[in-house]
């Protein structure tokens, strides 16, 4: 260390020269948010889980467009619609040295729910498994207690820990919700901040977690799949958009997440490398569709989101492409759908034309020439440029007679209010964690039903029971093409009923010195395990 | 004295319990922490077991009745990010901002009062005037505008030093500390300087206005016409004199400054105090938050305090037990 703050300023000279350093066995990677924990099942948020996936590995993987391939399982199959066999990779060790087998998976599963003060437990996807039993060393037998298509995308979510190293019994026998017997004394979320703990089978290992300052990693020479680039990761939180950029620009670290939009010129004058990739997350508006909706005048008391004729008339006055040039300076894609083609279940379906004439004709048909009033709620800070678009959404929907005014909150207070359904109409983003429209449509325009659990991000209330239906039966077959229509069609439904209008894919940015690269994530992960050192 | 200290005591514990009401009612209408925490594909069950986990399905007053027996016992809630206790999150901070706090301090001090008493004996020079307007710029630029502007010029135009971070860390005294290596200091820099600035200018100012007025009183007048040497009616007569008002100022700074050094930590992602309460308030984990406000008003009614004390060791005529505190 000493070392590098000496050589600093010359290797910060060579880096603007566009030269690069003779060794290039460091990476310094500035994160916009910090991991809170280095247990990988302790809060199932991406600013831990791109942590963690150096360190720890799942099952299965996702590629950067989140199409699953073979993680520590080599194959998979359905032997019906509740069992899969799992043939596991043979010859992983963990970091130390212990030898990965079925118990270690059979041992992750049930520690899920016995991890403490979780703010957000991954038992979401561990609570729909009833069994688990090893065939032997290297085959896994997982039941689900329904039809569940997505378990090999979920399992990507589910870290595999060492068995061994948290002080298994010998012998573990699987029970659902935490009634796992053999566990011994389950380690708790702090221990992991110590390497003899965070023990993984992935590329890096733990070598310290320094809260609020950085989380070091070195290199893991065993690693089954080849050895890594980096001797040494270097993952700093810099949590302001201008600081971060400031430490890529003097070369205190290599690389940064989300970099501003408009700061992007600079970076690319200073002779940085900029990478962008359509993003999973979609930003749409939510109109409420109950009969007594807040926030809006003009209309008799009525509601008038309930006529679909104003709802068709709010997307056709959108000027998308407008908002994507303007707004994002390039860095979005105008959206038709709620996931981007061509992801799981997406149809190609047309973004819905500019057509303001249109759009006033409808609202006329609607009953509403003179238009009416409305509030609009966004967040300020948790999407690009957030509230500059729901500004110039505001001001599109003027131009047809929806007076609109925009009340722009920070986002904690902001997904308080719109769960607590305090906005008529509302602005916000999804990113389907599992690449797969049953994510969004199961979220945001289910019918809201807290006994079955679905929809509960539908702070719109929107309702279509035949789309449910459907919904729920793509949701439990298996063949994946069938399942692939039914959610096209499902998707269909609500669209052509207007149920919520997409307005564009967020792309997601990172900088990098020119002597490095990484391939972009749909998911938006920054991981240090895909940064490689450019072939020139 | 002691019964000043008593009665200074009880207030401050006043001070304290007042604080805890505003604070708890204040972070509770900020928003709902479990919208903030949860992730957005659980389900409504999940939604309703974390907040019952948090306890905050129970009303408001049952909530601060728990808090208050638990911090009665020294427990002041476990964080619900991190998922341990919050005053332990926020000690193990304390000792980033401390050093940064403590040194910027020096920085002020060191280089604040020899320029301030220099514009103060000769005002009208041109030293004395480019001083103060130097200390006019310091008052009046934004912290974080000015934060940026050093790392734009040392770190990423000269690439002298570094442009965030902590750097490398030493144990001194059972604590981690960055002045004793190159990188640590390398790192400290641009951060101390940035919080400085603005207590450099208000020192600057002070010991300037009281250098002035100290050279008319005639002790000084009487020390010149004894025929004492200039050096020492400046560094005896008048810098004796001063230092009052400069160590109550000194001493309210550094409370400030350990408390809110929170744009320069932002800025620099100095990993203090500062940047946490920042990190907390964004997600809404109320147990810091409000661990970390009565903490400050810990400190800041200690350094007051300590002031006290160290005026009466400066004037002789002061007594503390003359005070009606």
């Amino acid at each position: 260390m000493k070392m590098r703050a000496l050589t600093l300023p010359i290797v910060a000279g060579l880096a603007a020269a566009g030269i690069s350093p003779a060794t290039a066995q460091e990476l310094a990677i500035g994160l916009k948010s910090e991991a809170t924990s280095m247990d990988p099942q302790f809060h199932q948020l991406s600013t831990n889980i791109q942590v963690a996936k150096n360190i720890f590995e799942a099952l299965t993987t996702q590629d950067a467009v989140q199409k699953v391939t073979p993680g520590l399982a080599e194959s998979w199959e359905a032997i019906d619609d509740t069992t899969w066999r799992f043939n596991l990779r043979e010859g992983v060790t963990f970091h130390d040295g212990s030898e990965f087998t079925a118990r270690d998976v059979i041992y992750s599963f049930c520690r899920i729910p016995l991890v403490q003060n979780s703010p957000s437990p991954f038992t979401i996807y561990s609570a729909g498994i009833a069994d688990m039993t090893a065939e032997d060393d290297h085959t896994l037998t997982i039941t689900t207690k329904a039809t569940n298509p997505l378990l090999p995308t979920e399992l990507w979510s589910l870290a595999i820990v060492s068995a061994d190293t948290l002080g298994a019994e010998e012998e573990i026998t699987y029970g659902p919700d935490g009634t796992c017997e053999g566990m011994g004394e389950v380690p708790q979320a702090p221990a992991f901040n110590s390497p003899d703990v965070a023990v993984g089978t992935g590329p890096y290992k733990l070598e310290t977690y320094t809260r609020g300052s950085e989380v070091v990693l070195s290199r893991f020479d065993e690693y089954w799949g080849g050895t890594p680039d980096w001797e040494r990761v270097v993952m700093r939180p810099i949590t302001s958009d201008g600081p971060r950029v400031a430490a890529l620009l003097a070369g205190d670290v290599d690389m940064i997440e989300s970099p501003p939009i408009q700061d992007l010129p600079r970076i690319e004058d200073a002779g940085l490398k900029v990478v962008d990739a359509l993003s999973n997350r979609v930003i749409y508006l939510h109109m409420q569709q109950l009969e007594d909706a807040p926030g809006i005048s003009g209309t008799d008391g009525e509601n008038p989101l309930l006529d679909p004729r104003v709802r068709e008339a709010i997307s056709l006055s959108i000027n998308r492409d407008a908002i994507v040039e303007r707004i994002m300076g390039g860095y979005a894609v105008a959206a038709g759908e709620l996931l981007p083609p061509p992801m799981f279940g997406t149809s190609e379906r047309p973004v819905d034309p500019y057509d303001p004439e249109r759009a006033k004709e409808l609202l006329a048909e609607a009953g509403y020439p003179d238009g009416f009033s409305i509030t609009l709620g966004t967040p300020n800070d948790r999407y690009i440029n957030d509230e500059q678009v729901a500004q110039a959404v505001a001001q599109m929907l003027a131009q047809i007679g929806i007076d609109t005014r925009v009340d722009a909150s920070t986002a904690s207070q902001f997904f308080s209010r719109r769960n607590d359904l305090e906005f008529p109409i509302y602005m916000a983003g999804w990113g389907a964690s599992s690449g797969d429209m049953s994510s969004p449509l199961k979220s945001l325009v289910a019918t809201y039903d807290p006994d079955t659990g679905m929809g509960p991000t539908n702070a719109g209330r929107y309702s279509n029971p035949e789309m449910d239906a459907l919904l729920l039966e793509a949701m439990s077959t298996i063949d994946d093409t069938k399942r692939d229509r039914m959610l096209q069609e499902a998707e269909t439904m609500v669209l052509n009923d207007y149920g919520i209008i997409p307005l564009h894919y967020e792309q997601t940015v990172w900088a990098m010195k020119p002597n490095l690269s990484y391939e972009p994530r749909v998911d938006q992960y920054t991981m240090a395990t895909k940064v490689e050192p450019a072939s020139e | 004295m002691i019964v000043y200290l008593v009665r200074r005591l009880g207030q401050s514990l006043l001070a304290l319990v007042a604080m805890a009401i505003l604070v708890f009612i204040g972070v509770y209408f900020i928003g709902n922490p479990v919208d903030v925490l949860i992730n957005p594909e659980a389900t409504q069950a999940d939604i309703i077991a974390t907040t019952e986990r948090l306890g905050l399905d129970k009303p408001l007053y049952q909530q601060f009745g728990i808090f208050v027996m638990n911090a009665l016992q020294g427990d002041l809630g476990t964080s619900f990010v991190y998922g341990r206790p919050a005053l332990d999150i926020i000690l193990e901070r304390l000792p980033a901002t401390m050093e940064l706090a403590l040194v910027a301090l020096l920085l002020s001090v060191g280089i604040g009062i020899p320029l301030g008493v220099w514009a103060g004996l000769r005002p009208y020079s041109i030293a004395g005037r480019s001083i103060m307007g130097g200390s006019l710029l310091g008052f009046s630029l934004p912290n974080f505008w000015q934060g940026m502007l050093l790392i734009l010029i040392f770190a990423v135009i000269l690439g002298w030093l570094p442009a965030g971070g902590r750097g490398e860390t030493t144990e001194f005294l059972g604590l981690q500390v960055s002045f004793l290596t190159l990188d640590g200091l390398s790192h400290l820099i641009l951060p101390a300087i940035n919080l400085a600035l603005f207590k450099m200018s208000l020192i600057i100012r002070l010991a300037r206005a009281n250098t002035r007025e100290v050279c008319l009183q005639d002790y000084v007048k009487f020390a010149r016409a004894k025929g004492l040497s200039g050096r020492r009616v400046v560094l005896v007569h008048v810098l004796k004199n001063i230092m009052i008002p400069v160590v109550t100022i000194i001493g309210l700074e550094l409370g400030s400054m350990v408390a809110f050094a929170i744009v320069t930590e932002t800025v620099f992602a100095w990993p203090g105090m500062g940047k946490l309460l920042i990190d907390s308030i964004n997600l809404l984990d109320r147990p810091v938050i409000v661990a970390y406000l009565m903490l400050t008003v810990l400190i800041i009614v200690a350094i007051n305090l300590l002031v006290d004390v160290i005026y009466s060791l400066l004037d002789p005529r002061i007594r503390l037990s003359e005070m009606n505190g």
